[in-house]
This record gives structure tokens, sequence and C-alpha cells, in this order.
């Protein structure tokens, strides 16, 4: 009889209080800065082109073969205007098969994949779980927006500070030798 | 009637009924069928039938390199995955030879035993409504959200975090991480006390669970039962404390043990554990130091030839992992010793002589997961 009573004070003590529950369809709770979603494609904004070079290292480490990509000459790096050789043609991520597990953002050295806030991509259609490329960049873009992202490795990956770099290495190989050395120094002081 | 003579032991001959349970029932947490023989109200024998959940994980890891198979591994007992990922991590650690640093472990054992906290307290939700009391799982689920909120601000995810490596753990964890874990440790406290005030003393529950599929010590062990499970039997037998691991040997923790070994007891045990997980977290807050959290290692893992053999403790019983590996970058073979599988095998034992009543008691009191059971 004690037992039951302690329980039903425990309860009365709850009926006064705010549910904690959140409504879901009417009520979203906010993710969390870490949280990952579906992965989504990043877009260099300094070249407008994609950080992907298609390299396929994320492609070769998705534990459930998730992803397929295709890569062409970048028409941008003989203007001179890009860093990357290579660029992204087209890429599928099926929604579907993927288990957000964060490998393939763990693989990529070219800052060109994350793993979005996504995670509310029901469609009616049996293709609809098939990202393409556009989507994957607009759902990257939503993500830089939410997030505040920049990327890890901006002096490799960004074009305009990798072609400035370039640009300040091909000066430096030109100039005379003492020249070099004072321009390396002043790089370094920056 | 005409002619026929019938003994009066004919007439009143009975025979044992098959009484088929799942696999479609709530009260199995899954996709466990069993199959009871019932003399009346009493249970005579137990069959368990599994398989419905295989995925064929050890095969699929196979084919997996390394860093890939820790995600093969979150889905074996898919409400204690750290634990999981924890286990798979040190063996591979123990075949390359290699030491995570010190903060890295305090980081994986405080993940692991907030996942502890967290199957504990499904555990204790799940087993009220198996009894028939729906609110314990109110205040057990509303707990264990919050730690999957945590984890979520600290993996990424809620439930399949991929988060502990071979080597240490993926990133250092967020810099609120000790304030944000005290306050949440505090809130989960009241949360394990509210239940606990709410059913361990309650007499229905007593009357439910006291007495109730009593398995003793000898048995027990020939069973191979392991974890709460083994603890309520009498045996203070612990992986953390016999066979210690990662930082456990710093922290100072008690291991309760039970005295009858039914189903109370078992229950009773997981509680208990629950404020030693508190305590232990507590301390892992304050002996943590500032430090790297990933060895040093090649970024691809490639053990040399060789086969290991590591178990932990699970919030089910002691977990192993047998590791073949053959020098390249993939296993050439893993099998998992999974603590709810080799429990089962104490069902009939413990079903022997029991109530067809008491049969969802007994079973939710082992606290099985399917997909570990079946892999």
């Amino acid at each position: 009889m004690i037992g039951t009573f302690k329980g039903l004070l425990t309860t009365a003590r709850w009926l006064l209080k705010r549910p904690v529950t959140a409504h879901y369809p009417e009520q979203h709770l906010p993710v969390q800065q870490r949280y990952m979603g579906f992965p989504a494609l990043l877009m260099d904004d300094t070249a407008d082109e994609p950080f992907c070079t298609g390299c396929m290292v994320c492609v070769r480490e998705c534990p459930t073969q998730c992803m397929s990509a295709q890569m062409h000459d970048n028409p941008k790096f003989a203007d001179g205007t890009s860093h990357r050789r290579k660029i992204i043609n087209e890429f599928e991520i099926n929604l579907n098969r993927c288990i957000l597990c964060g490998i393939c953002v763990d693989v990529c050295s070219f800052d060109a994949i994350e793993m979005s806030y996504e995670h509310e991509l029901a469609s009616y259609a049996r293709t609809g779980s098939r990202a393409d490329l556009t989507l994957l960049l607009d759902l990257g873009r939503r993500y830089v927006n939410m997030s505040g992202w920049t990327p890890a490795n901006a002096e490799k990956n960004v074009a305009e500070v990798a072609l400035a770099k370039r640009a300040a290495a091909a000066a430096a190989r030109e100039a005379p030798a003492g020249d070099a050395a004072t321009e390396e120094t002043t790089e370094g002081g920056e | 009637m005409v002619g026929v003579t019938v003994t009066t032991e004919q007439a009143y001959d009975t025979v044992d009924m098959m009484l088929n349970m799942g696999p479609q029932h709530p009260a199995t947490h899954g996709v466990f069928r069993m199959v009871l023989t019932v003399d009346g109200e009493r249970v005579v024998d137990v069959t368990p039938h599994i398989g419905y959940l295989h995925r064929g994980s050890e095969k699929l890891a196979e084919n997996e390199s390394y860093g890939q198979v820790v995600t093969l591994f979150d889905r074996l007992d898919y409400v204690s995955n750290l634990n999981n990922e924890l286990i798979f991590c040190r063996a591979a650690e123990r075949l390359m030879g290699i030491e995570p640093p010190e903060r890295g472990q305090y980081i994986r054992v405080i993940l692991a035993e907030l996942n502890r906290l967290a199957s504990h307290l499904l555990f204790i939700g799940t087993y009220a409504i198996d009894l028939g009391a729906m609110t314990p799982i109110m205040y057990g689920f509303r707990e264990r959200e919050r730690i999957q909120n945590m984890f979520e601000s600290v993996t990424g995810a809620r439930m399949m975090h991929n988060f502990i490596r071979i080597g240490g753990v993926k990133e250092d964890v967020p810099p609120d991480f000790v304030p944000r874990v005290r306050a949440l440790l505090d809130d989960v406290e009241r949360g394990v006390q509210e239940c606990d005030r709410l059913l361990t003393f309650n007499e229905v529950f007593l009357a439910r669970t006291r007495g109730v599929g009593v398995i003793d010590l000898p048995t027990a062990l020939s069973c191979g039962l392991t974890g709460p499970s083994l603890r309520a039997s009498g045996l203070a037998y612990d992986v953390r404390k016999d066979y210690p691991y990662e930082v456990y040997p710093y922290l100072s923790y008690r291991v309760p043990v039970g005295e009858n070994g039914d189903c109370w007891d078992r229950y009773y045990m997981r509680v208990l554990e629950c404020y030693e997980s508190l305590s232990m977290i507590r301390q892992c807050l304050d002996q943590m130091e500032e430090g790297p959290v990933m060895a040093q290692m090649r970024r691809i893992a490639r053990p040399p030839k060789g086969e290991v053999y590591v178990h932990g403790e699970n919030p089910r019983g002691d977990i192993g992992v047998f590791l073949v590996s053959d020098g390249t970058d993939k296993p050439y073979r893993v099998k998992v010793r999974p603590p709810s599988f080799c429990n089962l095998v104490s069902l009939r034992p413990m079903m022997r002589d029991a109530y067809i009543a008491d049969a969802v008691a007994i079973l939710g009191s082992l606290d099985i997961v399917l997909g570990e059971v079946d892999r």
C-alpha cells in the first residue's frame, strides 16, 4: 500500500508541470551544431563551381555504396579562373541507402562534402530519394547558411586563395633568387 | 455410446499444449519467438526460435574495411551503440598494438557509461510496461531523450554514432561539454530516482517479480549468463572490474550483487548500476585533462596478421569480439559473442514451472536486444 501511495505522489508532482514532449509536425526542435543529416556538396563561390573534383574517394569508402560520381576536365582551369584540373560532372546519392555515418566527410580532402542538417526529405515518388548534383549543391548552400561553415583547408581548396598562392609561387620562381627569399619571408610573416 | 467402455484414466487423460508466442509480440522487444509447452497454467518447457532479424553482420564485416565495420557494430545492440563501437575498436587496437590517448579514453568511457544509463532507463521503462505499468516508461524515455540530445551534440547522431574510432574518438567534445554533462547527470539522477520510487518497492511490482524466474548461481554459470542478470544470482562478475580496460581502473565504484536471482533482483541490479554509472561519469569529468583524442596512426587501419579476442562489459553482459586479420585492410573474420544471445540460454531453466502469465516478466527481465541476438 505504501509503495502504491508513493508512486501516486510521484506522478501527482508532475501533473502541474509543463510537458517535455514536442508535438512534432507542428513543432520542430532545433538540431544541434554537430548534427549529421544527409550529405550535401558545397560550392566554392570564389570560382562559382563545386569544391568536388570527383576523386571518388567517398564513393569507394562508403559502407553502403550509396554514391556515384563522374568527373570531366575543368574548363575553368584552362581559363585560369580555377585551380581544379578536374571537376565534378555528375554526382548522385541514393538517400535511401545512406546510413549517415559521415565516413565520406572524413575521407574527403577537398572540403567538398559535408553532413548537412537535412533530415526531412521524404517524398512521394519512388525516385524522390535520389539526390543529383543540383539538389546536393542546394542542400549544401542551405547548410552553409544555417551553420556558418567555412572550409577547413582554405589554402588548398578555395580557388581564389589557391590561385593567388600559385601566382605568388610562380612570381617567386621567375624573380631572382635574392628577391624570392625576401618574398617568402614576407609571406611567412603574414 | 453403445458398446464402448471408457475407463476413468482415459477420460481424464491430459496432454501438454503447445503455445506459440511471437514473433510479432510486443513483449518480446523485437522479433523473437518462443514455443511454450504448457500443462494447464504451468510452463513445462520453452523453445526459443531466433533468426528473424539476422542480417549477417559478421559476414558483411569481412567485406568492409576496419573503419566501416564500426558502422555495423552500431547496429548490433541498437540501444547501447557506443558500447559496441568501443569493443570493436579495442579489438582492432589490440591487434595493431596502439593505445588511444588518455583524453580519448576518458571520452570513450563517459560516452559508454552514458549509453549504459540510456539502455538501463529503457529497460526500466519497458520492463514496467511488460508488467502492465504505463507510467515508468514515460519517465525513463524522458531521461533517455536528454542523454540522446547530449549524444547528438557530441557525435552528431542520436543512435548510430560512428564516433568511437580505431585509435581514439572522431573529434574532441564540444567546449561546453563538461558543464552540460554535469547538468544532465543531475537531471538523469532525479529521473532514475523517480523511476526507482515509482516501481522498485511497489507492492504489485514486487508480487509480479519476487520469486519469479529464479535461477541459482551454478545453473546461471553453466548457462553462460553474464552481466546484471548473473550478478543478480550472487556473483560479482564484472568485466570492467575483473579484466579492467580503458580508464576503468582509475574509477572507484561498487559492483551491485543480488541474492535470490529472481526477476526483481535482475531489475534492481540495473537500477543500482544506473547510480554507479552516474558516479563513474562524474569521476571521469573530474579526472579528464586536455590532450589529444586520437592516437598517431595511419589513416587507413591495416593490422598485422594475427588474431585477438577482446571482451568488455555491455549493459547486457559480457560482449566479446574475436577478430582475425590477414594483414589486409579488411578483417578476415569477425566473431561476436553477444551477451543477449548467450543470456537466452538461461531462459529454459528460468521458465520451467513458472506460470504462463510470468513468461513475459521472465523474458523481459533478461533485457534481450534482438539485433544482437540475431546479428
